[in-house]
Order: C-alpha cells, then sequence, then structure tokens
C-alpha cells in the first residue's frame, strides 16, 4: 500500500493561510468578549466615574460574586447538564456554617469544614440521583431547588428561631475566616476584595483542567456525545457526579463569602440567582446542549452582568432597565451561539 | 505499511477441527442468545475470530447483527451461551472491559463526539498524559504528531487534526475510527457496518482498511448486509435472520451467488418480483428483479 500513498506536501492547499481573524472568530467565548468591549466603551463614554478605579473595583466585586459560581456552572454546562439549585444552596452552604458553629458553640472553622461537605455533598446527590433515574437535570435539580428552600427556611427558624442566622462574629475563628473569605486587598488606593482573587483563581484552574487534562477531555466528551464517550471507554457517570461536586464546591466559596462578609445570612435569600448563573455561561459561550464552552467565556459572561449591572448605577439611570438589558444580551448571545455551533458542524 | 503479509490459503489450511479447540480461537462464540423482555433478539448464533482473519456477518436490517457486536463490546450482556476470549469464558460488564481485553468497536453512528476535534476524539478515553500526581496535563504535541502519523499510514491525509471531527466526511470519519482502533493495540476490531452510509469510491476505500488491519493481524468481525463487500475481504461468514444464525461458511465452502442467494432468500425475491408487478411497477425494476430471482435459483 505503500506505493499508492502520496505524501501530503508540507504545506497543504486545502488549508488557507491561518487567518488569525478567523482563528479568533472560531473561539467559543468571542461573542461575550465582543459584547464586553462593546458595553465597556459605552459605559466609559456616558459615565465620568465609571472608569474611576475605585468603580472598577466595584464592577469586579460584584462580577467575582456571580463569576465563582459561573466557573462551576459553565463546566457542568459544558458536560451537558445544568443546575437549578445553585443559588439556594449557596445559602444552604452559608447557613450550615453558622448555624451549626453557632448552635454547638464550636470553632467557627468546624462549620466552616462542614459546609463544605454539605455543599460537595448536596451536588453528589443532585448527579447520583441524575445518573440512576436518567431523569432530565431540569427536574432533578428543580426538586432539589424547592427542597432545599423550603429546608433554609424551615431548619433556620427551627433552630435560631428567627428568618435570619444568629450572629457569628464574637466566635472563635471568625475574624481568620473572614481574612480568608471576605477581606480586601489594597493595590495602591483601591480596595479589591478577596472574592476578585479566589474568581480568577477558579477560572485559571478551570481552564486548565477543561483544556489540558484527561478530566477536561471527558467534560467536552460526556457534553458532545454521551453514547459515544462511554463507547471508548469514558466514564461519564463519575465525570458528571464529579461536575456537580464541583459546582457544589463553588456554592461553597460563595456561600462562606456570604456569611463572612456580614456575621448572618437571610435563610430566604438565594432563590433566582441560579438563572445569574446559567446566564453568565451561556452569554460567555457555552452551549445549553453540552459539548461546546470555555470557563474563560464564563468569566467574561459574569463580568458582562457585572458591569451592567453597576454601570447603569455610575450612569444614573434608572435600575430597573437592567432586566431588560440582561435578557436582550442573553438573547442575542445565543443567536451568535447557534451560528458558531451551526458552523461547526457543517459538513 | 510495513507489517507481514498474512497468506489467508495458508491460515485456511490450519484449520481446526471445532471440536478439538486446538489452538484457541481469538474470540469464540457458542450458542450465544439475549433476549430483551419476552422478545428473543438473538438465538444459538456460534462463531470464531482469529487472528488476521475476517469474520462477516451478514442479515438484513433487524436480523440481530447490532444485538450480536454489542454483546461482544460490552454494551450488553447475553443470557445464554458462552463467550470466549483467547479460550477463557468472559461476560463484559461494560465497554470498557471489552477494550481492556483488547476488542474495539468502530460504531455504525461511529462514537465520535462531532464538536471535539480530531486528535482529541482519536486519544478519547485513552489520553496520554506527561506530569505527576494532580498536575498531569494533557501532552498535546504528542497527541497530534501521533494523530496525524497514524492517520498518513493508513493513507488518509487530513487537512487538519485541530478541526471538529464533525467537518468530515463519512469514510474519513471511519477511516480515523479504524486507525483510532489499530493504534491502541486493539486484538479485535469490531466494524459496525462500516460501508453502509458510503458510496462506491468511499466503500472501497473502508474495504481497504479492513485488510489493511488483517495484514497487521487484528482479527475483523465485518457487519454488514452487503454481500458484494463482504465477500470479497471474509473468511467466515455468518448469516443471520431474525436473530437465528442460517449458516456459517468458510470462504473456500461458498462462492458469492450462494452468498447472495442465501442472504436474500428465493422465494422472498419472487415474492417482491410478483408484488412489484401488482403495484404496476416500472418493468425495469420488475426485470432486474426477476433476473436476480433465477439468478439466486441457479
Amino acid at each position: 500500500m505503500t506505493q499508492t500513498l502520496i505524501r501530503p506536501p508540507a504545506v497543504d492547499e486545502r488549508v488557507a493561510v491561518r487567518n488569525p481573524l478567523q482563528n479568533l472568530l472560531g473561539r467559543p467565548e468571542v461573542g461575550a468578549l465582543v459584547g464586553a468591549v462593546v458595553l465597556f466603551v459605552f459605559f466609559a463614554l456616558v459615565s465620568q466615574t465609571f472608569l474611576q478605579p475605585n468603580a472598577i473595583a466595584t464592577v469586579l466585586y460584584g462580577s467575582s460574586t456571580i463569576g465563582i459560581m459561573a466557573v462551576g456552572v459553565s463546566l457542568l454546562m459544558i458536560g451537558g447538564e445544568f443546575d437549578l439549585s445553585t443559588g439556594v444552596a449557596v445559602i444552604s452552604s452559608a447557613l450550615t456554617a453558622s448555624m451549626f458553629s453557632w448552635y454547638f458553640s464550636t470553632n467557627v472553622w468546624v462549620g466552616v469544614i462542614l459546609a463544605l461537605v454539605v455543599s460537595v455533598g448536596i451536588g453528589y446527590v443532585n448527579g447520583w440521583i441524575l445518573m440512576r433515574t436518567k431523569l432530565p437535570s431540569f427536574i432533578v435539580t428543580l426538586a432539589t431547588f424547592l427542597m432545599l428552600t423550603g429546608l433554609n427556611l424551615g431548619l433556620t427558624r427551627l433552630i435560631g428561631g428567627s428568618v435570619s442566622s444568629p450572629s457569628i462574629s464574637n466566635m472563635d475563628g471568625f475574624k481568620s475566616a473572614q481574612a480568608i473569605f471576605a477581606s480586601s486587598v489594597t493595590i495602591g488606593s483601591v480596595d479589591v476584595k478577596i472574592t476578585v482573587f479566589i474568581w480568577i483563581a477558579l477560572v485559571a484552574v478551570a481552564s486548565w483542567v477543561l483544556l489540558r487534562t484527561k478530566v477536561g477531555n471527558w467534560i467536552f466528551a460526556v457534553g458532545g456525545d454521551a453514547n459515544a464517550a462511554r463507547a471508548v471507554g469514558v466514564p461519564v457517570k463519575g465525570t458528571k457526579i464529579g461536575l456537580f461536586m464541583a459546582v457544589g464546591f463553588c456554592g461553597w466559596i460563595l456561600g462562606m463569602h456570604n456569611l463572612f462578609a456580614f456575621d448572618s445570612v437571610q435563610s430566604g435569600e438565594g432563590v433566582g440567582n441560579e438563572f445569574l448563573y446559567i446566564i453568565a455561561a451561556v452569554i460567555g459561550g457555552c452551549l445549553l446542549t453540552g459539548g461546546y464552552g470555555s470557563a474563560v467565556g464564563g468569566a467574561i459572561g459574569a463580568f458582562i452582568f457585572g458591569m451592567a449591572n453597576k454601570g447603569i448605577v455610575y450612569a444614573q439611570w434608572n435600575p430597573d432597565w437592567f432586566k431588560f438589558f440582561l435578557g436582550l444580551m442573553l438573547l442575542l448571545a445565543t443567536i451568535v451561539n447557534l451560528i458558531v455551533k451551526r458552523r461547526a458542524e457543517l459538513k | 505499511m510495513n507489517a507481514k503479509q498474512i497468506d489467508q490459503q495458508q491460515l485456511l489450511k490450519d484449520e481446526k477441527d471445532p471440536l478439538t479447540h486446538t489452538p484457541v480461537h481469538l474470540l469464540s462464540l457458542e450458542n450465544v442468545g439475549k433476549h430483551y423482555g419476552n422478545i428473543v433478539a438473538l438465538r444459538d448464533v456460534t462463531m470464531a475470530v482469529d487472528n488476521g482473519r475476517v469474520t462477516c456477518v451478514l442479515g438484513d436490517n433487524g436480523a440481530g447483527k447490532s444485538t450480536l457486536i454489542k454483546i461482544i463490546a460490552g454494551l450488553h450482556q447475553h443470557d445464554e451461551g458462552v463467550l470466549h476470549i483467547m479460550g477463557e469464558e468472559r461476560k463484559f460488564d461494560s465497554p470498557r472491559d471489552a477494550l481492556d481485553a483488547g476488542i474495539a468497536t468502530v460504531y455504525q453512528d461511529l462514537a465520535v463526539v462531532p464538536l471535539m476535534p480530531i486528535w482529541r476524539n482519536f486519544f478519547l478515553g485513552s489520553e496520554l498524559t506527561s506530569g505527576f500526581g494532580p498536575f498531569k496535563s494533557l501532552d498535546v504535541q504528542k497527541m497530534k504528531d501521533i494523530t496525524k502519523k497514524e492517520l498518513a499510514e493508513m493513507g488518509i491525509d487530513l487537512r487538519d487534526v485541530e478541526q471538529p471531527i464533525g467537518q468530515l466526511s463519512g469514510g474519513e470519519r471511519q477511516c480515523v475510527a479504524i486507525a483510532r482502533a489499530v493504534y491502541f493495540g486493539a486484538k479485535v476490531l469490531i466494524l459496525d457496518e462500516p460501508t453502509a452510509a458510503l458510496g462506491v469510491k468511499q466503500s472501497g476505500v473502508v474495504l481497504r482498511y479492513i485488510l489493511q488491519a488483517r495484514d497487521r493481524g487484528l482479527g475483523v468481525i465485518f457487519i454488514t448486509h452487503n454481500p458484494h463487500h463482504a465477500f470479497p475481504v471474509g473468511d467466515r461468514f455468518l448469516l443471520l435472520k431474525r436473530g437465528k444464525s442460517i449458516g456459517y461458511y468458510d470462504k473456500k465452502d461458498i462462492t458469492l451467488d450462494e452468498l447472495t442467494a442465501q442472504m436474500a432468500g428465493g422465494a422472498e425475491l419472487a415474492e417482491l418480483a410478483h408484488e412489484l408487478e401488482q403495484l404496476g411497477g416500472h418493468s425495469d425494476v420488475v426485470k432486474e428483479v426477476q433476473a436476480e430471482v433465477a439468478g439466486t435459483s441457479r
């Protein structure tokens, strides 16, 4: 057969000279990036205060509280699932930490570790039920969402007798936990919240896992075609359950921030936030059907959210317009994603 | 291709009596059956696969071909009979089990993830890594190079291993899947209808890869409903119909015409010709079918 084989020429004539612009346009997060730049320039023009370092730090802080969750949610979405329980699971985590250490008068860190176990455990249960029953993740996590909402309210009232958790600010370990989860770092004259750095670190780790590890390859595969992935030996169940646990881990970090930024948590909070995380991931170029997207995209999506949220205030507009604007962004982003996917599947 | 050419006639001469079982087959099935609830999908299937040999499984739609390969590939488990690998009785719990036993499958729907690049698909489930412990990362450059090299060795010249595999043609995707199985040291290669959705020329290309895989010493199971594709490359032929084996032949015992006749079933063809005539089918088509009937009853 060797004789019949025609060696490909060193430069293949069928591959046009790699156009850097075209290369860039093929990336999942490019739509979001363009949107982010446009939005940034827009707010910079209409508001005098938007470009000041303090304002930027505020925008980044707002972005990070969405972005930390968007990291996990993006990975999960690339893996072909989504999670409606994330918003209240964050509050569940914070409540677990504060109620446990308050009720048993332990060091705050005991509660913090227990909250980590609970958060990751909620993710595990979500994933396990999903894999066991093969129900859509919409149904399973909607059920978890409702149950957690009820548990948050019910248990908080039962144990603490109030709708908010009791203050834990004078308990052992509070100061050190606050330093980890809710402090600020002064850069020049600007206070930058620590969540911004945690967010950036999470995005970096998630990007590395996604693009440069075995597990990352599996995440794309289980989201792109779970049957094909299973047939070549990818542990589909383990990968998906692991993704739900990763989302739980992100929820724990944000929950701890919410707790230690103040000293108590409102048990009814968090409802509706799950959609913000999903919106950030979708704006960032993650396909709702799975198999395509990036962690950086989710971060850009969260940044767009943060800019829009705070930018409207800096521009001194009525914040009522924010939701309309968010919906419009979501629609545009989804259309861009659809076009990208069609082109990628083009034969 | 530097692999040793294996003389097929020589191999056929060494055929052992199925009762003595010396030497053992690479893979063999004895009276294997499978039912889904009260539906019998497969029953009493006996076949063998050896190194450097192609075993063809022929049958029409719904004959049980897919069920058979799903059992061998570890996607389903058989309820009756025994499956031997190198003489050892096995029952696979998962595709991973089958893969570890050296059985690789190239599926009809190809088992590739369309949105992922070719090189990621090539190494999916068996990724190469470098580094230690939790810092193990993919050896991207090495994987890309190997993908390119392996595909070139199969005579497939791909534009760019970074492009999504969904952009390739059906024949190209088949070849990537076959090259993947060969590279990962498969001992048994199962090909599920690789030529079903392909044109004449593309089919020829795929048949050539089947022979290449055989000449590299793999045992090949080639599933098809086309005797014209099966006969030139096959050494053994198992014919399935409605979940049952209706014949198991060595190449020396059967001709292409006989194979075609067995496949189609003369009586059924005659019935079809009659039906077409009644429906006022195109006279040319009717004549063609009648000629075929005459051919099979020869």
